[in-house]
């Protein structure tokens, strides 16, 4: 096996992503013959909370959903490839996660398996607590907290891997660190060098939202064309000693990888690109350059690495207000007028119990604000084709569904010719964050027994 | 003094991807060919993007330029209404809102501008 270039391929990039990307990355690892690793990010800022819930319900539970449906059809061939699996999919419960895939290891007659549960990042115990009323902002200490989880970086999974492990289960981790881990055991790279951390770190960037570096979520048809993306083939990385990677996808797939799609997502939730924080490096993009060294491939070279930051960020879930949505459609002759006066009577029904937002889908809806200036503006060329939206929220349900109601009854009391009506409820979970120095909240590694 | 322009949409010249972190979102701007990234530098501003995005009441919006990728990172603040937190917006994390910025109109030379029609032709 050629051990001077580390391939990393992931294969999710948030947690509810496509469940057959998996087998043509691992194929195309084992295919180059390189030393490879397989990764999975899974977890959105709210989808921890979301995890936490489920657990209360059950305390088997809390682990990604889709991860049975993510790793049973690539396991096996992962492990007889000695291709290590590295996942956030723990999410708000490592440890069920890793009986599960001890469990799926067994069904498929694996016997031995070492699964390694990276912890430490929850913060929502009694001890947690206590370190949040000292960071938190006083306001958001009196609130329910549903979850909070410090952003945990690389070494912890870099340690577990060199120790041995196949599968590496962590629940919150920095989502570049899911590859900066990986490369630091492979290469023996220092926790503090810092210019290949630098690089791995944008190579993680790189790949953690899956897709959108290999044409999902770039498509513009006739602007930017994208071959096969219905069959978008997920991202890999190929990592030299010195730090220096190439983009690349799975093969016989479909999507593309160009100098386009990885600036689009080189820049992806960037603010100052010299100062791009993680639990690891502080990662410098400023001189970052990206060429087309083949077809689908890109090397990025250029960036640099600075001193890691001596705190770690925090997020925290509060149990937030309730919203309500509700939608009707207006068509043909002066439907766009029709779906504004709907939108007047609403307002006046409701006066001033709750701050309510309308659209008009197909017009203006997204680009608008919430006050409503835009769309007090705003003209549609065409206007024979209104679907008007009513957003509100409140922490009083009741009043949410006041508001649903009042939609409702637009069938009967409201302007000609009105249909389609449907009204949602959904609980809002609100975040906060804050900073925690590093070594109040150090990561816990264990081998699953 | 400079020949005669046409206005242009951003669309037919750049790329963009959102991202958002809380109620701040980073807008980045790439240009399709190195030719046309002064352009931008000259036409796309603070002030520019902060007038086109003045319904959403930023209370900073800050440019950061990249010549080697010939791209600009914006970094606009709290124009999410409270993002997913408190924002009634359908799109709440306002990832549509690259597309807001490609359609800015700025002004192209002329000689430019059939540079432009050609690259689309060969796209």
């Amino acid at each position: 096996m050629n051990r001077s270039t580390l391939s990393i391929g992931c294969a999710a990039g948030f947690g509810g992503d496509r469940t057959d990307a998996a087998a043509p990355i691992v194929e195309s690892l084992i295919a180059r013959g390189n030393a490879g690793v397989l990764i999975f990010e899974m977890l959105a800022e709210r989808t921890l909370a979301l995890a936490q819930l489920e657990r209360r319900k059950n305390p088997d539970a809390g682990y990604a959903p889709l991860l049975e449906p993510m790793v049973r059809p690539v396991l096996r061939r992962c492990l007889e490839n000695h291709i290590p699996i590295v996942s956030n999919f723990g999410a708000a419960n490592p440890q069920a996660a890793a009986k599960l895939i001890r469990q799926i290891a067994q069904e498929q007659g694996i016997s031995k398996l070492r699964i390694a549960v990276i912890e430490g990042d929850d913060l929502s115990d009694a001890r947690g607590h206590e370190l949040l009323r000292r960071y938190l902002k006083p306001a958001d200490t009196e609130r329910e907290i549903v979850s909070a989880n410090v952003y945990l970086g690389a070494a912890a999974i870099a340690e577990a891997l060199r120790a041995g492990a196949q599968v590496v289960v962590t629940g919150r981790v920095a989502d570049p660190s899911l590859t900066v881990g990986p490369a630091m055991a492979h290469f023996g790279w220092s926790e503090t060098d810092w210019e290949r951390l630098g690089q791995a770190t944008m190579a993680g960037h790189l790949l953690e939202c899956g897709a959108q570096v290999t044409g999902g979520y770039f498509a513009d048809p006739g602007f930017k064309d994208v071959p096969e993306l219905h069959n978008v083939g997920f991202p890999i990385a190929e990592l030299s000693a010195d730090g220096s990677f190439v983009i690349t996808k799975a093969d016989n797939t479909g999507g593309v990888v160009d100098a386009r799609t990885v600036k689009e997502q080189l820049l992806y939730e960037l603010h100052d690109p010299a100062a791009y924080l993680t639990p690891d490096v502080v990662a410098d993009i400023s001189e970052a350059e990206v060429e087309e060294i083949g077809k689908d491939r890109v090397a990025v070279t250029g960036v640099r690495g600075h001193q890691r930051p001596e705190t770690l960020k925090v997020t925290v879930c509060f149990v937030g207000g309730w919203l309500g949505e509700a939608e009707i459609s207006y068509a043909g002759p002066n439907a766009e007028a029709r779906a504004r006066l709907a939108a007047e009577i609403i307002r006046r029904r409701m006066g001033d119990v709750l701050k309510i937002r309308f659209d008009l889908i197909g017009s203006l809806s997204v680009f608008a604000d919430d006050d409503g200036n835009a769309l007090a503006e705003f003209s549609p060329p065409n206007g024979r084709d209104a679907r008007l939206r009513v957003a509100g929220a409140d922490n009083n349900r009741a009043v949410v569904e006041q508001l649903m109601r009042e939609v409702t009854a637009l069938y009967t009391c409201g302007p000609a010719g009105g249909g389609g009506i449907r009204t949602t409820i959904t609980q809002r979970l609100n975040s906060a964050s804050c900073f925690i120095p590093r070594e109040l909240v150090p990561p816990t590694s264990t081998f699953l027994d | 003094m400079r020949s005669t322009t046409q206005q242009i949409e951003l669309h037919h010249l750049a790329h963009s991807r959102t991202g958002d972190k809380g109620g701040t979102a980073n807008v980045s701007l790439i240009a399709h060919n190195a030719n046309w990234f002064p352009l931008l530098v000259e036409q796309v501003t603070e002030e520019t993007v902060g007038k086109l995005f003045r319904h959403r009441h930023p209370t900073s919006v800050k440019r950061y330029v990249l010549p080697k990728l010939g791209a600009m990172n914006f970094v606009l603040e709290d124009v999410l209404d409270g993002g997913v937190n408190d924002s009634l917006n359908l799109d709440s994390h306002g990832k549509t809102l690259s597309f807001l910025l490609l359609s800015l109109k700025i002004e192209v030379p002329t000689e430019l501008v059939g540079q432009v029609g050609r690259e689309r032709l060969n796209q």
